[in-house]
């Protein structure tokens, strides 16, 4: 194979951890053969720095028209990479800003492209990889039927970082021409510095079971004790007790953390579909034949206002 | 003010799974269809701009003849016309021969804004909205929870990890949408009856000349379930939370060293 090039997703001159995931990934599976383009504005130190992962070559497109995100800015930038480095596969991080720019570069490059992939093997010439569909409900092996180079966003925290101690050469990419319509005006941090749950490697979820809005200060209390982010089920979310960004579900946002926690979830068909292939499941709640209980590596029967207060303090415990 | 909103046909999202025959697709015995849960955010987007701004909403679909249904939910709750595509059998998650097809059917419509749910429920790819709007020359924004529309240009809030972007573009332009965009309406029962009388613009794809299989850019090879996972150890709770709750906390340090 020809090699990989990874686009590497940067924040304030920050690359992104998905992103290092998606350079490892290519380094395991292409070897020396793999370059990393990096937009953004002001990056420089960031370029040199993707060589300790496995790039070889860094393409960098460093202007202030692209401080902030475009698909149109950033799609240029990619492609022109794409035309120097000839690669038989593009990798993305499946990020927010990975899943919207793969398809757009994909269709300007005329390829198809495979999104949320979460296993790579190589055959021959081509990749075929691993995605789950029906949110996880089943998982399709699938290859690009020929189409080339493959475009593929992979799944964060699927694919695991490793530093292989290499220095790249950074490359400046010029000549863009960045007719840019779609801009961003605006990041507006709504985070509070909080974990996101597309990004947790543990996350705790309430739902029904805490009967009101003021109650995932429960679930909070667990999720900070652990370093984790807040879930919530799609009944909570409907009741206006928190943000959709925090359901995890069918129609919110499918995960698979290292350790999930269910509390007064019962386990709707679209929940576990979201979150079933998390690493080691655990449920708490008051009802034994709830469906969550049949996915759970760990559970335990009983009252979740009674059972997280004494978790908490077991945790803090062991932090401590 | 016209918009143009595409929808897809998806398997009820409270459906078990089941793989079938052919070990490629899903057993689609008893299976109840319906339009895609997020495609229904763009329909009601494109309705709510409308009402207020004037202009039609044409409902677009490329799939089987029973996608014929989706096409009628969406006349019954507003949508003045509706272009049915017929095909799409074989190109089941292939994004970018979907939005071929649909750049195809919307060659020589106007329109000034174009509506996509951000994913298709089940193939879950997330990809056609932003590969249309290549092919169609627009600029897009993905994942849309909030919009204004107004002086030919629309401002579109966005969810990203941690935050939000706020997004500015001229018009015409391509919007995919997420929860939270909007409250979806039910059909009224009159609703219901005229869109029996309205009529669908139909056309077979091979009649944009697009070859499905020849031009397929996504090859299903296999689709299973996942493993089936093995019992896991329940504690009994009820009478001693705190033991329970320390015996949970331990099980996650020492045998699954998840904390």
């Amino acid at each position: 194979m020809a090699g990989i090039l990874v686009f590497v997703e940067q924040r304030n001159g920050v690359v992104r951890q998905a992103s290092l995931q998606a350079v490892s990934e290519a380094h395991r599976q292409a070897g020396g053969d793999v370059a990393a383009v990096l937009v953004g504005s002001g990056i420089g130190d960031a370029a040199a720095g993707l060589g300790a992962f496995g790039a070889a070559k860094v393409f960098l497109a460093d202007d202030p028209n692209l401080a902030l995100y475009s698909s149109e800015g950033y799609g240029e930038a990619v492609a022109k990479a794409v035309e120097s480095a000839a690669p038989d596969a593009v990798f993305f991080a499946g990020t927010a800003m990975g899943r919207d720019l793969a398809p757009r570069v994909a269709a300007k490059l005329g390829v198809g492209a495979l999104a949320d992939v979460v296993g790579l093997e190589k055959d021959g010439d081509q990749f075929v990889a691993r995605r789950p569909v029906y949110s996880g409900k089943a998982f399709a092996t699938v290859d690009s039927a020929g189409s080339k180079p493959q475009v593929i966003s992979l799944r964060p925290n699927v694919f695991a970082v490793e530093e292989t101690g290499g220095s790249a050469d950074v490359v400046a990419l010029d000549g863009l021409s960045l007719a840019i319509r779609a801009v961003v005006k605006e990041l507006v941090d709504t985070g509070g510095g909080e974990i996101d749950v597309a990004e947790a490697d543990i996350i705790v979820s309430g739902g029904r079971g805490l009967k009101g809005p003021e109650n995932f200060a429960l679930i909070r209390s667990l999720a900070e004790a652990l370093g984790g982010a807040v879930g919530a089920s799609r009944a909570a979310v409907d009741a206006g007790w928190i943000p959709h960004k925090h359901q995890v579900g069918q129609t919110g946002k499918v995960v698979s953390p290292s350790l999930y926690i269910a509390a007064g979830i019962s386990g709707a068909i679209q929940h576990l579909a979201g979150m079933s292939s998390s690493k080691i499941i655990v449920a708490i709640n008051k009802d034994p034949d709830a469906p969550i209980f049949k996915i759970a590596d760990y559970g335990i029967v009983g009252d979740l206002f009674d059972v997280i207060p004494p978790m908490v303090e077991e945790v803090k415990k062991l932090a401590g | 003010m016209n918009c143009i909103v595409c929808v897809t046909s998806v398997p009820d999202t409270a459906s078990v799974i089941k793989i079938g025959p052919d070990g490629k697709n899903i057993d689609e015995t008893g299976i109840k269809w319906i339009v895609s849960p997020y495609d229904e955010y763009a329909l009601e987007e494109a309705l709510q701009l409308t009402e207020a701004q004037g202009g039609e909403v044409t409902a677009v679909t490329y799939g089987p003849t029973r996608s014929e249904a989706a096409l009628r939910d969406c006349l019954a709750r507003g949508a003045h016309k509706a272009v049915h595509v017929i095909g799409g059998e074989s190109t089941l998650g292939d994004s970018l021969t979907i939005a071929k097809v649909l750049a195809k059917a919307l060659e020589g419509r106007e329109y000034d804004l174009v509506l996509c749910g951000y994913m298709g429920v089940g193939t879950d790819c997330g990809q056609v909205g932003q590969m249309l709007a290549e092919l169609l020359g627009i600029p897009h924004v993905a994942n849309v929870t909030t919009l204004e529309v107004a002086d030919g240009s629309l401002t579109a809030g966005r969810d990203v990890e941690g935050g939000q972007e706020q997004v500015g573009c001229p018009l015409p332009a391509l919007i995919t949408c997420q929860k939270g965009l909007n409250e979806p309406r039910y059909a009224a029962l009159k609703g219901i009856m005229a869109a029996k009388r309205k009529p669908v613009d139909k056309i077979e794809v091979a009649n944009l000349g697009i070859d499905e299989a020849g031009d397929s850019t996504y090859n299903v090879r296999s689709l299973e379930l996942p493993p089936p996972k093995s019992d896991g150890t329940i504690i009994q709770g009820e009478d001693d939370p705190a033991g329970a709750a320390a015996q949970l906390v331990n099980l996650l340090r020492s045998e699954a060293k998840a904390i």
